[in-house]
């Protein structure tokens, strides 16, 4: 069962949608998963000015996206690269046990963006342990409380 | 989530109790409420009738002799039963240890034979092609000297396949080796004579069929061993202990003549999913999952492109469409459905997948429905899929 909240972030995701000339552009998971989120990123002063997401996967990884675009909308990207999946899930008032990967999904996509714009000004990127594996394929991520 | 209108289309899933059905069952409740053991007093004597005049009427709807239906809580339940007690019997006459089935087996059957591999049991599963039937010349070679049950479905409950159950149960019985079917979908759906065909055993439910959920039926040969399930009071011929559900036999006995008798419902149950099969194969990058012509009236199953099953469902529900899916997502694997798998449907599809199962009491316009709000989720979803943005990236660089 889901949450209100997740119900909610579904039914209207905010910030879908792409950005012409991103500065950043994250893309994890693949098809035969189930999941694949796609997040863009406008920057400007080191401050996450807009944020869009495209996802293909279920109800929780539509709200998770949502949800993640939310939270880090306006953050300055210290703050971003500090976002968990956790954060998501809270945020969400909770996930089912089997959707909780969808939030490390979340977290990964928004990190892939980052980092691509990292690597286009130059910046050093490891501090963002990044990822575009199939969630599941796997076992190094921290899945949250199960 | 509320919506102004429902629309049920999961019948396959379970059905409505009809009217007729509960109208039959309400004297059981309140005024012959007896025991049909306590056969000492009316009371007792009158649940003891209803009891076995519901198992006559189900055998000469199927069929065969009434001793040979033993009544059980479902489906699920028929055919645990039935295949593990085969097994068992055939491990206790000191025969092989082989055992048939198809690859697109409810989990009922499938869980079942899982179990009974981890107890030493060879299971072999046979294709089903794209169209999502078995042919009756692999089970010819699948057969082997240990083989001591063949169990392959009547009609698949996901993409509602017919599969050709006299010639598997005569290539069975060529070998000595007795057919069992989970014919729970099939059942009350499809005329089914079990002497014609042939068959050992057949598991069938209620709840598909309007009655209430917690009934069903095996139905096992005269003269094939098999074990008791439930030990006690030596109810069903002390197959299956336990005071019988009278209500529920009855509830059976009038759902299964309700439907078999409906040939009208049949009809127009047909021409609403062949509209539906129709428009919905007009929206782009879609497909519809196995055979049309061997196929249950009742199934639709409809794969598109681009997106994922959960979400599609989750859309048509908050307008008030009860329908399903064999997305990954919907389950708690994380692995689609392995009926769709098993049609070589590549996981990317099998996620977009939609099935819709009719009864009689929906309608035409309810139809026109569907296509609509289906037509807007599936373009809502894709809109903001990336798998979707990437295709028209591709048809813009190719012009």
């Amino acid at each position: 069962m889901y949450t209100e909240k997740v119900m909610d972030h579904f039914a209207n995701p905010r910030n879908v949608g792409e950005i012409e000339n991103a500065d950043g552009v994250g893309e994890v998971g693949n098809a035969k998963c189930g999941d694949i989120m796609k997040i863009y990123l406008k920057i400007d002063n080191d401050v996450v000015s807009d944020v869009k997401f495209k996802t293909f996967g279920c109800g929780a990884a539509i709200a998770t996206s949502s949800m993640a675009t939310e939270l880090i909308k306006g953050k300055s990207i210290s703050e971003v690269e500090k976002l968990t999946n956790k954060a998501v899930v809270e945020a969400l008032g909770g996930l089912p046990a089997v959707k909780v990967h969808c939030s490390v999904l979340a977290e990964e996509a928004v990190k892939a963006a980052l980092a691509d714009y990292y690597t286009k000004i130059g910046r050093d990127t490891s501090s963002l342990n990044t990822c575009d594996g199939c969630c599941g394929a796997c076992g190094s991520h921290d899945h949250g409380d199960h | 989530m509320d919506a102004e209108r429902l629309v049920y289309v999961d019948n396959a899933a379970t059905t409505k109790v009809s009217k007729s059905v509960i109208d039959a069952m309400m004297p059981y409740f309140h005024t012959h409420y007896g025991n049909p053991s306590s056969e000492l007093y009316g009371m007792g004597r009158e649940a003891r009738v209803a009891l076995e005049k519901a198992r006559l009427g189900i055998s000469e709807m199927l069929g065969c002799e009434p001793g040979e239906v033993f009544f059980t809580s479902g489906g699920t339940e028929a055919d645990n039963w039935a295949i593990k007690g085969i097994a068992e019997s055939a491990k206790k006459a000191g025969k092989g240890n082989h055992i048939i089935t198809s690859k697109i087996e409810h989990h009922a059957v499938l869980h079942t034979l899982e179990r009974l591999e981890k107890q030493g049991f060879e299971i072999s599963y046979l294709d089903v092609y794209d169209n999502g039937i078995v042919r009756a010349e692999d089970l010819e070679k699948a057969i082997k000297p240990e083989t001591i049950l063949v169990t392959v479905m009547f009609a698949n409950n996901e993409i509602g396949t017919i599969q050709p159950i006299k010639e598997l149960a005569e290539i069975s019985h060529k070998h000595k080796i007795p057919f069992f079917t989970d014919a729970v979908q099939a059942v009350g759906k499809l005329d089914i004579n079990i002497k014609e065909l042939g068959i050992d055993a057949l598991a069938l439910s209620g709840h598909k069929l309007h009655t209430p959920k917690g009934i069903g039926a095996l139905y096992v040969r005269k003269g094939l061993k098999f074990p008791n399930l439930i030990e006690g009071g030596g109810q069903e011929k002390g197959r299956r202990s336990g005071t019988e559900n009278v209500a529920g036999a009855v509830a059976l006995e009038v759902a299964l003549r309700e439907s078999l008798g409906d040939k009208e419902g049949r009809e127009k149950v047909r021409a609403m999913r062949d509209y539906l099969a129709e428009n919905l194969s007009k929206i782009p990058y879609s497909r519809i999952n196995g055979d049309m012509k061997n196929r249950l009236v009742e199934n639709l199953n409809v794969a598109f492109e681009f997106i994922e099953g959960e979400g599609l469902i989750m859309l048509l529900d908050m307008v008030g469409i009860c329908a399903s899916t064999g997305s990954a997502c919907s389950t708690s694997s994380l692995e689609p459905s392995h009926v769709l798998r098993a049609l070589g449907l590549p996981h990317e599809i099998c996620h977009g997948s939609l099935r819709i199962s009719l009864s009689s009491e929906n309608t035409m316009e309810e139809m026109d429905y569907i296509i609509e709000k289906v037509t807007w989720a599936v373009g809502r979803l894709r809109s903001m899929s990336p798998l979707y943005e990437k295709l028209l990236e591709s048809q813009k660089t190719e012009q």
